[in-house]
């Protein structure tokens, strides 16, 4: 009785330490960010883990502990285990009792080593608490500048091998910015850091979308006036207006391959879904119907296209081959409801996330293709673009507190949920870009 | 481009030649001036600076100055009470071979920012089928969405709502 009071107590301090760590890493941080993030629930089958504090990094500008700890703790998969004074850094210093006692199954050991060149070596060490082995290693020299992506990288290495799971730390996330009559599309970190604005306009910016590849995005700008599809190399800038056709031009989706998008256009009339090369060449109607059909979105295969379409009466999403002809009917998934929208594949290609109204509110859900299961995982008022996480354990999506626009990302179980806000903007139209190419 | 704006400017000028001047006024509701490809930024001044040229369209007591068309929720139906209107630009059209709109699609904000460009493109599309069916041509017309981006007025709640819920009716060169 005394032991489960204490573990309870323990969990509890932990816990504030935690949040008041992470706390800590948001506020005294501002020149990194101004997005902030919050995080509610968790789990009940969280991973204990003990990360010692990497040895040597308080000389550091950035601490690598607290970087991969945010990363694990925010995933909801990952309960923090206090370390308390112990600071073993080589395998041979740790005594497995020690952490074993604490509850911890794993053990997060490592150091920083400063290079004459102003570059850092960092190493890590994931141990099995309970076999008393070692379960993966690392180590790579990067620049000061490099620390932050080392750490997030560090965290997908230990997610993965305690999860079986790839991990998403080191993916990026696109969203739009509205400051008064200003919008910006805006990249950065998972977390909400090295945020940058990759075009800044006084017209809207809508719908983007990330290139299988992450060097490229596509977007929807009204600032000709009406909207028009760009695609944007993120490393040269460079952009190019690939669909600007009489009418309305929205909705970009990337074929998985990264040669052609799915756009919506209404240039014979209507919105209807098209494919277009992504240079802007060979135009190809997909959707023939007089009905609305938007929001186009590619299975993982390539071979089908789930969209939404009145073409029933109310919104409800549809699939349909991308070789569809005149005949070919697209398949009805979604019965529960009058408005069911914004649909995005998970990876696995099993299963979609889609926005959801019932009892006036707008909420994320997600539906299993195959048996057609529902599962509506939050219960805010206005929620919007949800998109998965290129391992299809997390959906971002955008929502409203209190009048403004801000971030949220939850669990494919609803069980964990983040917030990632701004302190004067709304931030909406979220896009969670794809997996870093292998290092 | 340049060429076709032009002649719109002589083509107004002229239907609008026995009638009394009047000041240009830039229809707020517009996106303003167009630029780039539209490459009107020279009509407006031409409007402005000539003096004589009077644009019936802003006339508060002609018809044509009543550009918008307020629809219900979830519904593109073109309310009767509008119909006189819409069918008043037709007419202009088809009686002003060089003029030329752009009729923009609006919503409210709720629910999916895309869905609501399409309904947008919708309730734009309609208007557009009224004018086309009275003797404008489909060439002088360029039906577009802005859906719930560009709302005219701020706020959860109907009187908002309604304001939003609508389609503009603007020339080029204006």
């Amino acid at each position: 009785m005394s032991t489960h009071r204490r573990t309870t107590h323990c969990f509890r301090w932990l816990f504030s330490r935690l949040f008041y760590l992470i706390l800590l890493s948001v506020v005294c941080t501002p020149a990194y960010s101004r997005l902030n993030i919050e995080i509610f629930g968790g789990g009940a089958d969280r991973i204990p883990i003990a990360i010692v504090p990497f040895a040597d990094e308080n000389r550091l500008q950035q601490s690598i502990t607290e970087v991969v700890s945010a990363d694990l703790y925010r995933s909801g998969m990952f309960r923090m285990v206090d370390p308390g004074g112990l600071r073993p850094h080589a395998p041979a210093d740790v005594v497995y009792s020690n952490w074993s006692e604490r509850g911890a199954g794993a053990l997060v050991i490592g150091r920083t080593i400063p290079m004459p060149n102003g570059q850092v070596e960092v190493q890590f060490r994931l141990m099995d608490v309970a076999r008393q082995s070692q379960l993966a290693a690392h180590a790579a020299v990067v620049p000061m500048n490099q620390l932050r992506a080392a750490a997030h990288h560090i965290a997908d290495i230990i997610y993965e091998a305690l999860t079986g799971e790839v991990g998403v730390f080191s993916t990026r996330i696109a969203y739009v910015l509205k400051q008064g009559n200003k919008y910006a599309l805006q990249i950065a970190d998972a977390d909400g850091y090295n945020e940058h604005s990759i075009i800044e306009y006084t017209e809207p910016i809508i719908s983007p979308a990330w290139s299988p590849d992450g060097s490229q995005i596509a977007y929807v700008s009204f600032e000709n006036k009406k909207p028009v599809i760009y695609v944007q190399t993120l490393a040269t800038r460079q952009r190019k207006a690939v669909a600007n056709f009489t009418g309305s031009n929205s909705a970009p989706a990337w074929s998985p391959d990264g040669r052609k998008l799915a756009v919506v256009l209404s240039l014979h009339g209507g919105s209807q879904i098209y494919l277009i090369n992504a240079d802007g060449s060979g135009l190809q109607r997909l959707t023939r119907s007089s009905s609305i059909d938007t929001e186009p979105s590619f299975s993982p295969d390539g071979r089908h296209i789930i969209f939404t379409s009145d073409r029933g009466g109310s919104p409800q999403i549809y699939r349909i081959p991308v070789t569809a002809s005149e005949s070919t009917t697209a398949e009805r998934l979604t019965f529960e409801g009058s408005y069911n929208v914004s649909p995005d594949y998970n990876q696995d290609g099993r299963s979609f996330t889609f926005i959801h109204r019932h009892n006036g509110r707008f909420n994320v859900a997600v539906q299993d293709i195959a048996t057609r299961q529902m599962q509506i995982l939050t219960n805010s008022q206005f929620d919007e673009s949800p998109s998965f996480a290129p391992n299809g354990r997390m959906i971002l999506y955008a929502t409203e507190i209190g009048g403004r626009g801000i971030l949220s990302a939850v669990s494919r179980d609803g069980s964990t949920r983040q917030n990632l806000s701004v302190q004067a903007g709304d931030i909406r139209e979220p896009a969670w870009g794809p997996l870093p190419r292998k290092r | 481009m340049k060429k076709i704006a032009g002649v719109l400017i002589i083509s107004l000028l002229s239907a609008c030649a026995s009638q009394t001047t009047q000041p240009t006024e830039v229809d707020e509701y517009s996106t303003g001036g167009y630029n780039g490809s539209g490459g009107s930024g020279a009509d407006s001044s031409a409007y402005g600076s000539g003096g004589s040229g009077f644009y019936p369209m802003n006339d508060p007591g002609s018809i044509l100055s009543q550009r918008s068309v307020f629809f219900d929720y979830d519904s593109f139906t073109v309310k009767s009470e509008y119909r006189d209107m819409v069918i008043a630009h037709a007419q202009f059209l088809r009686d002003n071979p060089n003029a030329q709109v752009i009729l923009q699609g609006n919503t409210d904000d709720r629910g999916s920012r895309e869905y609501n460009l399409a309904l947008g493109q919708r309730r734009a599309d309609s208007v557009k089928n009224i004018m086309t069916l009275s003797g404008a041509s489909n060439a002088q017309i360029e039906a577009v969405s802005f859906g719930e981006e560009k709302p005219r007025a701020y706020g959860n709640g109907e009187s908002a709502w309604s304001q939003n819920r609508r389609a503009d009716i603007v020339y080029r060169g204006e």
